[in-house]
């Protein structure tokens, strides 16, 4: 533990709020379609308004959906019900929001971070999203100084699912694994997009330090967290700063304090003190939730392989590790069908995973090219039919075209790999016909390689491995 | 015109037929209209030409043998809190004055398919909070049997007209016997459907688990069928009882014999000693059609009004919430957002809604949350408690509607608790969710009509409706 230690021993205690929109087709509450992007306040309708005796009816498909997060967070899932949180907003159309309070869908889970680090979640409960303000003049952008504010109706009544984490998570790394990590589920389970910076994955950091095992330090609330770097710049930012007035004999005030990304800092947005009064009650319009035994497990029965096994599975037959960034992108990418799929056609199961992680970082989903075609490819670079610098070209050639024949494109190219013998007897002639650039290389001036390399490819047009080349070039100099 | 029907069942019936028009049923009540409204002001808006409009299309379906509804041609009043898609709906109260609902309440949609006609929305006290209608921002209703009068309230406009012959039918929303005291008070059947019996979707919310919607009629038949029309499953109402509306007109002669009716013995005092004599003519008028009496206990419901005021206020302090100038309605002035709220909020809400308002909001705050609302809650399942064992012993319970007959205006309304005790009989069916009714019964002091209430258990419409078939056929013979 001592290693996760900041400086002069203090601990940091983080624990993450984290906000995400339902991928459904309409709202919380109502049957206004829930899409980003679209023209201001077009999706809206008396629920979402807040008018005069409208009533809200509850979204099935998103209790599905905060279901399968709640069951992929390893949650228990329970009977619950909505209360309303009251305050004034301008763009909170009802003046309550209607959210779960002390009886929430999912409780008690947790998420595993790489090196079997268990952060527990506390829960993961529904509720709707508010409309967006945008204030215009002013200086801070807030609506206090403003001349006048605009309100985007759009998003209120969004379905959100809001997980709760326990402060297990120590370092902002680990904070910052726990969001990529949560973010992979999230897709995985369909449940969201999760886009930070279209806001669909909303991160609060509450951030604490303490000496370890002393009681919880005060902490501070961070908002406006909008990528995965901010949460650990803001962490590490939020941590320094307490640490600094702690040594300097200062306390921590508990307030919410906002991170500028620009500047690099937070700074306070509200103080505790005039913390509102809520006064949830139960919300009356809506009866209580209770999802039935067979409802939960026809979920439980259908839940997509999670991304920590979509990885395993991945490293165990492309050997690449679990936490290598090539897994762990094609599995969010939702790739890893793909290779398995280039695999099951004869494909080398390594280089499919450089070539679909290189080839296809646009695509989020299935690519669209053959998986024999890659499977082909892989094949010809990895018996040494091609380079690696023609099967670069062919890969771009046949993603460019939707797919094709590498062995019929290398042939038209005229793209072969010279054999080693052919390649060595090149080295020999190059040595002999360039004796300074060998002696430089010799003497250790690693950057005579350019020109020894570069020969050998004028001379095989272009046909020899530049890999291979240089391992040739090394024997020789170390024989 | 004298030959002209008169009930909602004979009107419908005439009209499908073809025996008289609705446009000449219509011309009448809105003669009556002309005739009486200037002193009686039961109402906020008359719709006239779309009323005509309507009548017109009904007679060329009945002309052209198209089917027409069961309420073909009945002219109807709507309480002022009930949604109509175009039409002004107000509330009685300043901060909603202009206001034009983009939608229909369901109960608007089910009368209008069912061929009602429109004639105009009715006062009530502000925002249904009263007990007089003297608490509507637009003036008061009259009490049409007696000017110097308050009709009760709050849906004292719809019970005036139906008493001034301004319309067959009207619908009234009753949170704590605001249907059945105006009914008492005004001569005429209300009803108070068992909750989610009737859909809410489009009723402006006052105490969202206490309202309900129910009718104003001349006759206990009459109210019987509009409740058919109005009741049943909505998929807008996540309170509404999933299950079709129950055929109530059959229970209507089926008479009393056998059924158990029960006495409250300790029924709260301090009712007058003529109201208290009608209970007793009530209670000999069905042991004489062979209804067996029963005495019963409901020793909670000494507490229903006070926590009653509570748990409405409550409610209503977050229902209320969302006038704060942002959307629709009055905007007052002001250079920030808090203080537009507040000017807002001051100028358009009257006194009784802003007592109410603060009542509700200390009720549910952080602090007092357990000793006021959270206690009252209790005291509200001990009520329903009380009921339940009442209902193992009887079918039905009458008692007094109101303490008094109609009073004089000022009487009561600065004075909110002796205002507040003209609700002490009615408020119990609200707190239980049952089922209550006032059907009139001969007269007390200043020959002023007297309402005797049933209530019954959670869905025991029809030993209701037998009940009150059977003190309407009574109520003939009484002196």
């Amino acid at each position: 533990m001592s290693d996760m230690l900041l400086h002069n021993g203090w601990e940091l205690v983080v624990g993450l709020e984290v906000h995400v929109e339902l991928a459904t087709k309409t709202k919380l509450f109502s049957g206004s379609p829930n899409r980003f992007g679209d023209e201001p306040n077009t999706n809206i309708d008396p629920v979402t308004l807040g008018l005069p005796g409208a009533l809200p009816v509850l979204n099935q498909h998103a209790v599905e959906l905060a279901m399968r997060i709640g069951i992929a967070l390893n949650c228990t899932v329970q009977p619950s019900t909505f209360h309303r949180k009251n305050y004034f907003y301008p763009d909170m159309p009802k003046a309550y929001q209607i959210s779960q309070y002390d009886q929430p869908l999912n409780v008690d889970g947790f998420l595993m971070l790489p090196g079997e680090v268990r952060i527990g979640v506390e829960r993961a409960h529904l509720e709707e999203d508010t409309g967006k303000s945008t204030h215009i003049g002013g200086a801070t952008g807030r609506i206090h100084g403003s001349e006048y504010s605009l309100i985007d109706f759009n998003r209120a009544g969004v379905p959100l699912v809001e997980i709760v984490s326990r402060p297990d998570i120590r370092t902002s790394e680990q904070a910052r694994q726990y969001v990529t990590e949560l973010r992979a589920i999230l897709l995985a389970v369909g449940a969201s997009d999760a886009k930070m910076e279209e806001g669909s994955m909303r991160v609060d950091a509450n951030v604490s330090v303490r000496k370890p095992g002393d009681e919880l330090g005060t902490r501070c609330e961070i908002k406006n967290v909008n990528s995965v770097r901010a949460v650990g710049r803001a962490i590490d930012y939020e941590a320094r700063r307490q640490i600094d007035m702690l040594e300097n004999g200062d306390r921590v005030r508990q307030e919410t304090r906002h991170w500028d990304d620009g500047e690099g800092r937070t700074h306070t947005l509200r103080v505790k003190e005039d913390a509102d009064d809520y006064r949830y009650f139960l919300e009356p319009d809506l009866v209580p939730l209770a999802p039935s035994a067979e409802w939960v497990q026809s979920i439980k029965d259908n839940m997509p392989p999670l991304p920590a096994a979509r990885r395993a599975r991945l490293s165990a037959i492309t050997g690449a590790s679990q936490e290598s960034e090539a897994v762990i992108v094609i599995v969010e990418r939702g790739q890893d069908d793909y290779i398995h799929a280039v695999v099951a056609a004869g494909g080398d199961a390594s280089k499919a995973l450089v070539f679909v992680q290189q080839a296809f970082a646009d695509e989020t989903a299935q690519p669209r090219v053959p998986a024999k075609d890659i499977a082909t490819l892989t094949v010809m670079e990895r018996d040494g039919k091609i380079t690696s610098t023609q099967s670069k070209t062919l890969l771009a050639e046949i993603v460019a075209n939707g797919g094709g024949d590498a062995v019929a494109l290398a042939a038209a190219k005229g793209f072969e790999a010279l054999d080693n013998s052919a390649a060595e007897k090149m080295v020999d002639d190059v040595i002999a016909a360039q004796p300074e650039a060998w002696a430089k290389y010799c003497a250790g001036e690693e950057k005579a390689m350019g020109a020894l390399v570069g020969a050998i490819m004028k001379l095989s047009q272009g046909k020899a491995d530049g890999k291979v080349v240089t391992a040739i070039f090394n024997a020789r100099r170390n024989a | 015109m004298a030959s002209l029907p008169t009930t909602a069942a004979d009107i419908a019936a005439a009209v499908s037929s073809g025996t008289v028009t609705a446009s000449e049923v219509l011309e009448k009540h809105l003669a009556a209209i002309a005739a009486r409204e200037t002193d009686v002001h039961a109402f906020n808006l008359i719709t006239a030409d779309a009323a005509r409009q309507h009548a017109a299309r009904i007679d060329a379906d009945v002309a052209d043998g198209k089917p027409v509804g069961a309420l073909a041609g009945v002219p109807l009043a709507l309480k002022d809190n009930m949604c109509t898609r175009g039409i002004e709906t107000t509330c009685s109260s300043r901060i909603l004055e202009g206001w034009k609902p983009p939608y229909d309440a369901t109960v608007v949609q089910r009368l209008r398919d069912a061929g009602a006609i429109m004639v105009g929305k009715t006062n009530l006290d502000e925002f249904a909070m009263g007990s007089s209608t003297e608490n509507s921002a637009f003036g008061p209703t009259k009490n049409p049997l007696d000017l110097s009068r308050v009709p009760g309230g709050s849906s004292g406009g719809s019970a005036a007209a139906v008493a001034a012959g301004f319309s067959a039918v009207s619908l009234g929303s009753d949170t704590g016997g605001s249907i059945r005291q105006p009914a008492a008070l005004c001569g005429v059947v209300g009803v108070k459907p068992t909750y989610g019996l009737v859909s809410r979707y489009g009723l402006v919310a006052f105490a969202s688990s206490l309202d309900q919607i129910g009718p104003f009629a001349t006759t206990v038949h009459d109210a019987a069928l509009v409740t058919e029309v109005i009741a049943g499953h909505d998929l807008m109402d996540s309170t509404s009882i999933p299950q079709p509306a129950p055929n109530l007109r059959s229970a209507v002669g089926q008479g009393v014999a056998r059924m158990r009716i029960g006495r409250v013995t300790d029924l709260p005092g301090g009712a007058e000693p003529e109201v208290m004599k009608r209970l007793d003519d009530a209670f000999e008028a069905l042991a004489a059609a062979g209804a067996e009496i029963v005495d019963v206990t409901l020793p909670s419901i000494e507490y229903a009004l006070t926590a009653y005021y509570l748990i409405a206020p409550a409610e209503a302090s977050s229902n209320l919430a969302r006038y704060d100038g942002v959307r629709y309605g009055l905007r007052a002035p002001a250079s920030e957002v808090n203080a537009m709220y507040g000017a807002t909020r001051a100028a358009g809400f009257g006194d009784e809604v802003k007592r109410r308002i603060m009542l509700g909001t200390y009720a549910l705050s952080a602090g007092y949350f357990d000793a006021y609302y959270g206690k009252a809650l209790k005291v509200r399942r001990l009520i329903a408690d009380d009921f339940d064992r009442a209902y193992t012993q009887v079918d039905a319970i009458i008692t007094p509607t109101s303490p008094m007959v109609a009073f004089a205006f000022g009487d009561k309304v600065e004075d909110p608790m002796a205002m507040y005790l003209c609700d002490v009989y009615t408020i119990p069916s609200n707190l239980a969710g049952h089922p209550a009714m006032s059907v009139p019964f001969g007269t007390g002091a200043h020959k002023l009509p007297v309402g005797i209430q049933i209530m019954a258990p959670a869905l025991g419409e029809v030993p209701m409706f037998r009940v009150a078939g059977a003190l309407e056929s009574a109520a003939r013979g009484l002196k």
